[in-house]
């Protein structure tokens, strides 16, 4: 199977790779996986006090298209709000990548995490 | 299709897979194109067919997760082709401190070490998940049924962490 250009830039030079300190307030952190392909995803958004996305890392353990998924997730949340971020699609990252129909699920896995650290921003803010 | 019927064995997790091996030489013996070479060229496609179904079936029995997951599509929980994210932050956090280990094991001072301490982690965990899977599967209830398909799901994630404990091994013998 072939890889698009986007997913092969993405798997070369991942963008904001890396873990923020877990107790941070500012911090939260959303954890998925893909039990069929073994596929572990954690992806971290740092919010400000007007609940806008300053910045966003991820560890992704998987193929070349969780990687990108992962990856291009982060730049676009950067600079989103919590609301607007919650809005990415898993079509429309597979479409940015190009993904072929056998890698649709690792969107869906990059979609899910964004989804799931919002939902524990919102828990740790108790709202 | 159920595959136990298919070898006229009982329907459970643990199976005697000494009866099941000699049980699939025998259906493959008997239904071999090869033995159907004379027959008529809808039994000899009939023949082909029940040679692929008998593989199938003897390679899922053979293999405890897709055993599993025969076993519990059988009663109506449909989990092989599942894209549904899995969520469990504590199971998740393990996995990514294993995977974390594995990646530091080719630049540790003794990698061989390293990978027998990651090899006997994997097979405690995968002995005490596999247990309790026997144990929900034999109860059968709709409840323990639903926490067999999540055994199921957090085993593909250790056997997935032993092939790549496999591939670290080969390339450091390399």
């Amino acid at each position: 199977m072939a890889y698009s250009n986007k997913v092969i830039d993405h798997y070369e030079n991942p963008r904001n790779v890396g873990s923020f300190a877990k107790d941070d307030p500012s911090i939260a952190t959303g954890m998925v996986g893909a039990p069929a392909c073994g596929d572990v995803m954690k992806l971290q958004i740092k919010v400000n006090e007007q609940g806008i996305i300053e910045d966003a890392k991820f560890k992704t353990y998987g193929c070349g298209s969780a990687i990108a998924s992962s990856s291009l997730v982060t730049e676009w949340v950067k600079g989103k709000s919590l609301d607007e971020a919650q809005q990415i699609k898993n079509t429309d990252i597979a479409h940015e990548l190009a993904l072929p129909p056998v890698k649709i699920h690792c969107s869906i896995l990059a979609e899910d995490a964004i989804k799931a650290a919002i939902a524990d921003y919102k828990q740790k803010r108790g709202s | 299709m159920n595959y136990f019927q298919l070898f006229d064995l009982p329907a459970t997790f643990e199976l005697d897979l000494t009866e099941l091996g000699s049980r699939y030489l025998a259906l493959q013996r008997k239904f071999h194109p090869d033995k159907h070479a004379a027959a008529s060229h809808r039994d000899r496609l009939m023949s082909v067919q029940q040679t692929a179904n008998i593989n199938d079936a003897y390679h899922s029995l053979k293999q405890p997760l897709l055993r599993a997951e025969h076993l519990l599509a059988l009663r109506g929980l449909k989990i092989s082709h599942e894209q549904r994210s899995f969520t469990d932050p504590v199971f998740l956090m393990q996995q990514m401190e294993l995977r974390e280990q594995l990646e530091e094991i080719s630049s540790s001072v003794d990698p061989d070490n390293a990978i027998m301490a990651v090899e006997q982690q994997l097979q405690q965990q995968r002995k005490v998940l596999l247990k309790e899977l026997a144990a929900t599967l034999e109860a059968n209830t709709a409840e323990q049924n639903q926490q067999a398909a999540e055994l199921v799901r957090k085993l593909k994630f250790f056997f997935k962490l032993q092939h790549e404990l496999e591939l670290i091994e080969q390339q450091l013998q390399d």
